[in-house]
């Protein structure tokens, strides 16, 4: 009872690393609350999936094994979650920001009249003294979240209902193994007996998904282009740069928007956030939204023909010119100093 | 076989284009300084009913929107570009909602309409950006759900049939109606406004509007009632008080913090080649790269 939960995604029959990334966060929340961690998942041919999930320190997995729950679809998963949350009462449940978890968290959240909040970028345990009503909560969960289109932060908390729910995108939290060795229970759901007729009159009847090809997050140097790069040939210029570097090209939306780089690219507040070793800005004016999602890189260098661009505001290393001339350049010089 | 559709939108400050003006010496948004606009998706959403009025004819579309009283004004941008008819639901009882608020208060609104086949409403807010309102209400209604929606394909037959665009695909899906849809940006641009029916709805008011105008706007609506805007207060629906505003409200905003652009020390370079050689050997010198 009262313990902390990750609702999982399962994508393509594996654990998504979102759900991986918030069961690390879910176990450092769980050991300062001094409570389980528990995990939940829900799809078909389940078998083994458990095993995924120890490591991360899973104290119990619900697993609901049925085949009405694969492919997802809204009603029958928030029935099942629902129903095992009023047995559970978690005091806090967190989902991944992905179209997953945003169509389900809102669903469930309304169910239980529990507040749910969006895109949290950091979670922490602190006290809450109402002065109005004259009450002091101790260890509530703060859900800090940027709002307003990214120019605000907020300090969100959900000091009665429960649980308290938020989402997180991917990329957002860092994943950890707990203990290799880690070792949890078991509980499996009877789905059968939950779900009702009016849970399934929403058919999926054809699904086209493309395995990622890209992989920036995992990457420790990006080379991102924005719409200063001007088309879609000089986005190769990128590519060129990121195959010496070993690199992988990320890109601003409004170079997205643009069509000169696919949507699964895009850096930012409505894309992943990524925190390589270093990150180069090719074209990109530095709007929050960019940068919320690239501002923990460890080295920025901005090529900019604007000397003024915000973007060189938070670089290490401003470089005001061409993009068109500067790329070369850089290619040619880590070339001719690694020979 | 004409549908009866509604259209959930939110009049929202323009967040995506903070320009210098906006900016406060310390840094922070004046949001004083931002239009308000209707909602971006909210006008793809729109854009969704009025194809379903040009394939399906009979169909009508209602606007419905929960703000201040100014918000009236998309209602108005919505009968411009083809809506029928809309509804403001305005009251200081609603102040301080979270979604789940605002959700309650917009399905106890839609419950007191009329026969409802589909409502379309944004995948999201630019200003409170959760997504969360439009499953909220269909939750709160008992109506299933399609989010992320780019193309009603088709609405025959009792069901709907949606494109929907997820992450890392497409997913095509059928669902009875009633029911709830949200539609994404990716889908297309609401047209704009139609001339015509910018003449005929320029006068559109609420009431709390027409009585703040001179007399002859007032006899208008008398033999043209499709100038009227349909102004709800909280006496005109029926809610339960400890779910609207700030106590039906779970989540608490503790504290808000503005984002300050903070100055970092960067060192400047030209494209010079004495400039990019020695940047490449610090690098590499450094393991950043190499
Ligand atoms: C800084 C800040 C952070 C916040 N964080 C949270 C949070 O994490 N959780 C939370 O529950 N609340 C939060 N809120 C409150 C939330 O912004 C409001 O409840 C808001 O009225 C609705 O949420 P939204 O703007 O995110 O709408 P969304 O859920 O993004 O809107 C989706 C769609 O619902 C429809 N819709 C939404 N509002 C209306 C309306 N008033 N009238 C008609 N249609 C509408 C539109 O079609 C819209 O496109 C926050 C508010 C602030 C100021
Ligand atoms: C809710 C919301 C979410 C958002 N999410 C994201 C997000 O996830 N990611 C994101 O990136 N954006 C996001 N945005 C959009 C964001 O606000 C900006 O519009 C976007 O980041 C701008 O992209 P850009 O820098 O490529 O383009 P611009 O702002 O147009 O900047 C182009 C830059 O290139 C420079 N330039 C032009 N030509 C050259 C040249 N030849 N050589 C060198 N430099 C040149 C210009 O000086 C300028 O600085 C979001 C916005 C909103 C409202």
């Amino acid at each position: 009872m009262n313990n902390v939960f990750v609702i999982c995604e399962v994508d393509e029959g594996k654990i998504a690393d979102v759900s991986l990334e918030l069961m690390t966060k879910g176990r450092s929340l769980a050991n300062q609350l001094k409570c389980k961690l528990e995990a939940l998942v829900l799809g078909h041919n389940l078998k083994g999936i458990e095993k995924e999930l120890y490591p991360y320190g899973a104290d119990v997995i619900h697993i609901g094994d049925d085949e009405r729950l694969d492919p997802y679809t809204t009603l029958p998963h928030t029935s099942v979650i629902v129903d095992l949350f009023k047995k559970e009462e978690p005091q806090i449940a967190l989902l991944g920001a992905s179209t997953f978890g945003r169509d389900l968290g809102p669903r469930v959240s309304s169910a239980l009249q529990s507040g749910l909040t969006a895109d949290c970028t950091s979670l922490e345990i602190g006290p809450h003294e109402d002065k109005k009503a004259g009450k002091t909560y101790e260890n509530l969960l703060y859900q800090i979240r940027p709002a307003f289109g990214g120019n605000i932060v907020a300090t969100i908390i959900n000091p009665d209902c429960r649980p308290q729910m938020a989402t997180v995108r991917e990329g957002v939290m860092k994943k950890e193994i707990f203990d290799a060795t880690y070792k949890g229970k078991v509980n499996k759901i009877d789905v059968d007996a939950i779900l009702k007729p009016e849970d399934l009159v929403v058919k999926v009847i054809e699904r086209h998904m493309e395995k990622s090809k890209v992989n920036i997050k995992n990457s420790s140097i990006i080379v991102s282009g924005g719409y200063g790069v001007g088309s879609k040939e000089n986005f190769d210029l990128l590519f060129e740069l990121a195959e010496v570097l070993g690199a992988e090209v990320g890109a601003s939306r409004a170079a997205v928007d643009a069509g000169f780089a696919e949507h699964e690219r895009q850096i930012g507040q409505t894309g992943v956030t990524v925190r390589p070793k270093l990150y180069i800005a090719c074209g990109i004016s530095g709007q929050i939204q960019h940068t919320a999602g690239m501002e923990e890189s460890s080295m920025i260098i901005a090529i900019n023909n604007d000397p003024n661009a915000p973007i060189n505001k938070i670089a290490d290393y401003a470089i005001t010119g061409d993009v068109g001339e500067v790329v070369p350049k850089l290619i040619k010089f880590y070339k001719q100093n690694t020979k | 076989m004409g549908l009866n559709v509604i259209v959930l939108a939110k009049q929202v400050p323009d967040t995506r284009n903070v320009g210098k003006d906006a900016m406060k010496a310390d840094g922070t948004v004046n949001r004083a300084a931002l239009p308000a606009i209707f909602n971006p998706e909210d006008l793809n959403a729109l854009e969704q009913a009025l194809r379903l009025k040009d394939k399906y004819p009979g169909t009508t579309i209602t606007i419905l929107t929960m703000g201040p009283g100014r918000a009236a004004d998309i209602i108005r941008e919505g009968l411009y570009r083809g809506a029928d008819n809309g509804y403001l639901l305005t009251d200081r009882a609603f102040a301080g909602s979270d979604t789940l608020a605002t959700s309650y208060a917009l399905s106890c609104a839609l419950k007191k309409m009329s026969k409802i086949d589909l409502i379309i409403a944004g995948r999201q807010a630019i200003d409170g950006d959760t997504a969360q309102v439009g499953p909220q209400v269909a939750e709160k209604l008992g109506l299933p759900q399609v989010t992320y929606a780019e193309e009603v394909i088709s609405a025959e037959g009792g069901s709907i049939t949606i494109k929907r665009r997820l992450e890392r695909g497409v997913e095509t899906v059928e669902m009875p109606l009633p029911g709830v849809i949200t539609v994404n940006a990716s889908a297309p641009e609401c047209r704009p406004r139609n001339a015509k029916l910018l003449m005929k709805f320029k006068h559109a008011r609420t009431i709390t509007e027409r009585q703040g105008e001179a007399e002859d706007y007032i006899d208008l609506t008398a033999d043209r009632p499709y100038l009227n805007i349909e102004e709800w207060s909280v006496n005109d629906i029926e809610s339960d008080m400890n779910w609207l505003g700030l106590s039906g409200s779970p989540t608490k905003v503790k504290k808000i913090e503005n984002v300050v652009f903070q100055a970092k020390e960067a060192k400047h370079l030209t494209p010079a080649d004495e400039e990019i050689d020695e940047l490449m050997k610090e690098l590499i010198a450094n393991h950043t790269i190499g």
